[in-house]
């Protein structure tokens, strides 16, 4: 048993009406991991999170949990509770009543049952509240209550669905590291799903993308983050400079790429099979773009283009640009590099990049 | 400027309502000023004060028999419309089948039928299968003439009711049955309670539907219409007087449970 996964999704589809909602989704989740589902909104990952939880049935396909394919059995005959999205707290209850709550149900004995909501209450720091209403608890005092709803029952999984969106900012690095610690001491499996990348990437072992429906790529927030599968996924964490063309000759490791901007020399350091003839997609990260002035010495692979916004965060800058196609590129530098290049606005540039600071996206 | 004349206006309206509240309210007060003056008419200068009335009703064994009918009657009705309410407004916050809009329209109807045409509807069905002319025939048509509204107070509750709330108790592994007596029916208790006052003062005051199918077990509205019929006796001042009190207090009391957790839940769902 210890070697199956948790959580397999085998070729999972959903669909209510004629909308599809998740298409031949197929993943394993390990025991004792953190797994992040990241989308934006109506990508179908709260739906698969729900399926695992039993509060949808999937249209085709097997979810196996524990071993045990659970299909359509009902929420209540699973131990998969959830953190929601809204809390979900008994509003007629105090809090060590809605702590109680999954016990209860289980017919867990009065006694036993309080003491094991007071163990839960106390780990997670809100003893003292056992006997108020929720009405009277802060935001971050609630989320307290719900994780500790959730966990009474001592589940191997737990499931949270954007738990940490209602909250300010201060509030959720510090809930952050909550989960992360607690879903270390607890060795449990976490599903956390999120439209936040920096709550996915910051707490995750493993980040499924998901849009319309379908897995975009699976893999720890590393590989996804330095190497994107395919554009969505890099744009979708934020990369601008994507470049998309044909290859024009291959001369061993190096492709020569033909753009609209240009033609240029990029290294195909995962040795995927190309050929000239193929059209491939690569990126440069925002850091490893150069950026010079236009009257400089011509340099392999660069581009001209016009800086048309500058934003400054901390030490960096980031400077935008816009080619005279329409490409939009993003640099980042230090700030005081830009200061010395006298870079400004409405001027033209020329940002130029290492045949091997590039990525191919393996999926076109 | 403006301030004096948003003050003119305010002033002007306060002024508007306080009209309104006296137009309404004057022929209770003076039912009540009269039940309490010695005057066999009701007439001005007032005479003396008087208990006398209330005295006569007291030991009128007809006026007890109507009031303990209005009783039975308001109890079981409150119950029966409420339990009946309940499940029409559960209906709608929990379900979507075809023809629900019409269902949820036909469930709203009864209030919307004349009493009279009601009434005289219930007992030409109530006499041919046989329901008619006793106490359960009032308690069968005032129970369907208050399900609508013990049906909109519980409707009311239902719809502040986060619906994640029930399938977070599913969740936590209370089955369907469960939840609804841990989850539903706590959320709702405020609007259950107010709904058992509210349909109890309806059933209470309800007099044309009640003449037409009580036959000899007459409530207490009734038995009024019989007392004008003979005579005109401050008598039913005195009725009147504690018939309005108890309807009024049972009405304040469903609004002051209707509003203490409907703020709190607000409060609560807000973040």
């Amino acid at each position: 048993m210890q070697n199956t996964p948790i959580v397999a999704f085998d070729q999972v589809n959903k669909s209510f009406g004629n909308f599809v909602a998740v298409e031949n989704v197929s993943f394993e989740i390990g025991r004792g991991e953190f797994l992040a589902i990241m989308g934006s909104s109506g990508c179908g990952k709260t739906t698969t999170l729900r399926m695992l939880a039993g509060l949808e049935a999937p249209s085709q396909g097997r979810i196996l949990l524990d071993g045990e394919e659970v299909g359509d059995k009902p929420t209540w005959s699973r131990d998969t509770p959830m953190v929601w999205q809204s809390l979900a707290l008994f509003p007629f209850l105090t809090v060590q009543e809605n702590v109680e709550f999954g016990l209860k149900m289980r017919k867990v004995p009065r006694k036993e049952r309080i003491e094991r909501a007071r163990k839960w209450l106390d780990r997670l720091g809100i003893l003292e509240f056992a006997d108020r209403n929720i009405a009277q608890l802060s935001g971050g005092q609630r989320q307290r209550v719900a994780l500790a709803r959730s966990l009474v029952t001592e589940p191997k999984i737990l499931l949270l669905d954007e738990p940490l969106s209602a909250l300010d900012a201060h509030l959720k690095v510090r809930m952050q590291s909550v989960l992360s610690n607690l879903q270390k001491d607890l060795g449990i499996t976490f599903v956390y799903v999120t439209h936040s990348m920096s709550e996915a990437f910051s707490m995750a072992d493993r980040v499924i993308i998901m849009s319309r429906g379908k897995v975009e790529q699976i893999g720890t927030p590393e590989e996804i983050f330095h190497h994107p599968t395919n554009r969505f996924v890099a744009e979708f964490l934020g990369s601008s400079n994507i470049f998309t063309g044909v290859i024009s000759s291959v001369n061993g490791d190096t492709l020569s790429v033909r753009t609209k901007e240009g033609v240029f020399e990029i290294r195909n350091q995962k040795k995927l099979e190309k050929q000239a003839g193929d059209s491939i997609s690569f990126t440069v990260r925002s850091e490893q773009l150069k950026l010079d002035l236009e009257d400089s010495k011509p340099l392999l692979n660069s581009i001209v283009a016009t800086v048309v916004g500058e934003e400054f965060s901390g030490a960096m800058a980031n400077i935008f640009l816009e080619t005279a196609d329409g490409l939009e590129l993003q640099v980042q530098k230090p700030h005081e590099e830009i200061r010395k290049l006298g870079v400004r606005h409405n001027r033209n540039v020329v940002a130029y990049f290492d045949p091997d600071q590039c990525h191919i996206l393996s999926e076109g | 400027m403006t301030v004096t004349r948003d003050r003119m206006i305010s002033g002007t309206l306060k002024f508007h309502l306080f009209l309104c509240v006296v137009f309404i309210f004057a022929p209770i007060i003076g039912s009540f000023v009269f039940s309490l003056n010695s005057d066999r008419f009701p007439s001005l200068p007032l005479g003396s004060f008087s208990t006398e009335w209330y005295r006569l009703i007291w030991e009128d064994p007809f006026v007890w028999a109507g009031f303990f009918n209005t009783m039975i009657v308001g109890f079981c009705v409150a119950v029966i419309a409420t339990v009946l309410g309940f499940g029409g407004a559960y209906t709608d916050y929990r379900y979507k089948f075809f023809g629900k809009q019409i269902y949820m329209a036909l469930a709203l109807l009864p209030p919307t039928i004349p009493v009279v045409i009601l009434g005289l509807a219930m007992l030409a069905y109530l006499s041919r299968i046989g329901l008619s002319g006793d106490l359960y025939s009032i308690i069968i048509a005032h129970g369907v003439m208050c399900s609508p509204f013990a049906m909109a107070i519980i409707r009311l509750r239902l719809s502040q009711m986060d619906p994640d709330l029930e399938a977070a108790a599913w969740n936590l592994g209370g089955n369907e049955w469960v939840t609804l007596r841990h989850v539903v029916l706590p959320f709702t208790f405020p609007a259950i309670i107010a709904s058992l006052f509210i349909t109890m003062a309806v059933s209470f005051d309800e007099f044309a539907v009640a003449w037409f199918v009580s036959g000899l077990h007459e409530t207490l509205p009734v038995k009024v219409l019989g007392f004008l019929q003979g005579q005109v006796s401050p008598r039913i001042n005195a009725i009147g007087s504690l018939a309005f009190v108890s309807s009024i207090s049972l009405i304040v009391l469903a609004q002051m449970l209707l509003r203490t957790p409907s703020t709190r839940s607000r409060s609560a769902s807000e973040d």
